[in-house]
């Protein structure tokens, strides 16, 4: 298989009329990196929501090869993970074990099968041992490691992350930067935090008004300042490039 | 933000704390049931179910002084229903008072009625206090699922806990925004700015609501929710549970 995602002309409304995309094409390779930049209500988010089935537009997203229809839904929610932006929203449940093991039990799996999952989803993100601690008592650097931990124990292909950095300090931003490159699945990833780009992706689209405005190398992106003000994405009254 | 929570000391290890959620909920209710079918005039056995919880309190090693703050908290409510009882309630006059047109007087009866549901009311909310002291909420939650409450009442509960401080934050932030700007004013735009705050909360927690079935929604959420099983009834419980029954029952065939 050579695409893992494939969006063929999406468009999407909000009930309120709002037009969150507009005509967007996307094609995703497998082990690819993918940043997905642009300024707030870009429609980075909306994008994201329509990997999984949550939203629907008007047009044919393709993950793995199945169409995101009602029927594939089971599958595609198995082979794409999706981690909010708010960590709060990601861990409902009154335990990190019973968040975790949220997934797997849903999926059906053996309760042999679902405690190996959670016990290495966990351990991949550094935090073995939290099982038993409840969700509002850990730190916010924690809530996000364990929101990624609650999709990786389902072995998703495409990791998809909404905003892994924002409200980080720098020491729990660089080691969840860490942490996400060592993960192997295909990711992508709706940020505007740019250090984190061009560590992390090699391919960057960049996205305003609901449409995809470039796509290509990270470098060649990140490089052009012009473009980057031109959607405010670097100060457009100061002279600094980004190196 | 800390706040304290209904369950604090439920991290605390004791013999009460390592029993089955199962076996802890159908004795308070066991316990709850004895003390109010109790007839008021048999005051001994009351001072043999105290005897009882108190044994209990001890045993789980919870703070005393909390245990007796978080009791009091019964009071005003059973104060509420019951303080007109010594009024309406026939028999012998106690003392009698002249209050504008009426002629008011409280009867000993009434009187030993009241004190007789103040007793009860604490022996209950001691039993209760034991309970979820000692019992982690998740764990609670679990036991009454197994005992057969609906489902859809365990997850508005366990929402409950999970965001209830999650919101009491929000509603925190909003207050130090709105001090930060002076509120001033008149009483009226006061209530208004307060209204304005309860409805964006309404709002807020809305649209939490709907993130969070959309959370939920991704990882494979259809409808049902499953846990795993991981209650265990063990022999301690199966001891525990036959001796409070003789214990509970042991008063009435003595004084009965």
């Amino acid at each position: 298989m050579d695409k893992v995602i494939e969006i063929k002309n999406l468009s999407f409304s909000y009930p309120d009329g709002h037009q969150g995309l507009q005509n967007v094409d996307l094609v995703v390779c497998p082990g690819e990196n993918l940043a997905v930049i642009g300024p707030n209500g870009a429609g980075k988010s909306t994008l994201l929501l329509h990997l999984n089935g949550i939203l629907r537009g008007n047009s044919t997203v393709k993950v793995c090869g199945l169409a995101v229809e009602e029927n594939n839904l089971k599958e595609i929610r198995k082979r794409v993970g999706l981690v909010f932006q708010d960590p709060e929203d990601q861990l409902f449940s009154l335990s990190v074990f019973d968040d975790v093991a949220f997934g797997p039990i849903s999926m059906g799996y053996s309760e042999a099968e679902v405690l190996q999952r959670v016990t290495r989803a966990l351990k991949w993100v550094g935090m073995g041992g939290y099982e038993q601690r409840s969700p509002h008592h850990l730190s916010f650097g924690e809530k996000k490691r364990i929101a990624i931990a609650t999709v990786l124990s389902l072995d998703p292909e495409v990791l998809v992350i909404d905003e892994p950095t924002s409200n980080l300090d720098p020491r729990s931003k660089w080691s969840l930067i860490a942490l996400l490159e060592q993960l192997p699945m295909t990711k992508m990833i709706a940020t505007h935090d740019l250090e984190l780009v061009r560590v992390l992706c090699h391919r960057t689209v960049l996205m305003d008004e609901g449409k995809v405005v470039a796509d290509g190398v990270t470098e060649a992106i990140l490089g052009d300042v012009s473009l980057l003000k031109g959607h405010g994405l670097a100060p457009t009254n100061l002279n600094l490039v980004p190196d | 933000m800390k706040h304290s929570f209904i369950d604090e000391y439920s991290g605390l290890d004791s013999f009460i704390h390592r029993l089955d959620p199962r076996t802890k909920l159908v004795a308070s209710l066991a316990f709850i049931a004895a003390v109010v079918l109790t007839p008021a005039s048999n005051w001994r056995v009351f001072v043999f179910y105290f005897c009882i919880i108190f044994f209990l309190l001890i045993l789980s090693k919870l703070p005393p002084l909390y245990v007796l703050k978080r009791s009091m908290v019964i009071f005003p409510f059973v104060l509420l229903i019951a303080v007109f009882i010594p009024f309406f309630k026939e028999g012998e006059v106690a003392g009698s008072y002249n209050i504008w047109l009426w002629q008011v007087s409280v009867t000993y009866s009434g009187l030993f009625i009241l004190a007789n549901v103040m007793v009860k009311a604490w022996l209950c909310i001691l039993a209760l206090i034991l309970l979820s002291s000692t019992t982690k909420l998740a764990e609670l939650l679990k036991g009454l699922r197994q005992l057969g409450v609906p489902q859809v009442m365990i997850l508005i509960l366990s929402f409950m806990y999970r965001y209830i401080f999650v919101l009491a934050d929000e509603v925190m932030r909003m207050q130090q925004a709105r001090d930060s700007r002076n509120l001033g004013g008149n009483r009226l735009y006061q209530l208004k700015t307060i209204g304005n705050m309860v409805g964006t909360l309404f709002i807020r927690s809305y649209e939490r609501g709907e993130r969070i079935y959309a959370a939920m929604l991704s990882r494979g959420f259809d409808g049902q929710i499953r846990t795993l099983q991981n209650l265990h009834f063990r022999p301690a419980d199966a001891y525990f549970s036959a001796i409070f029954c003789l214990m509970l029952i042991f008063p009435c065939v003595i004084w009965w």
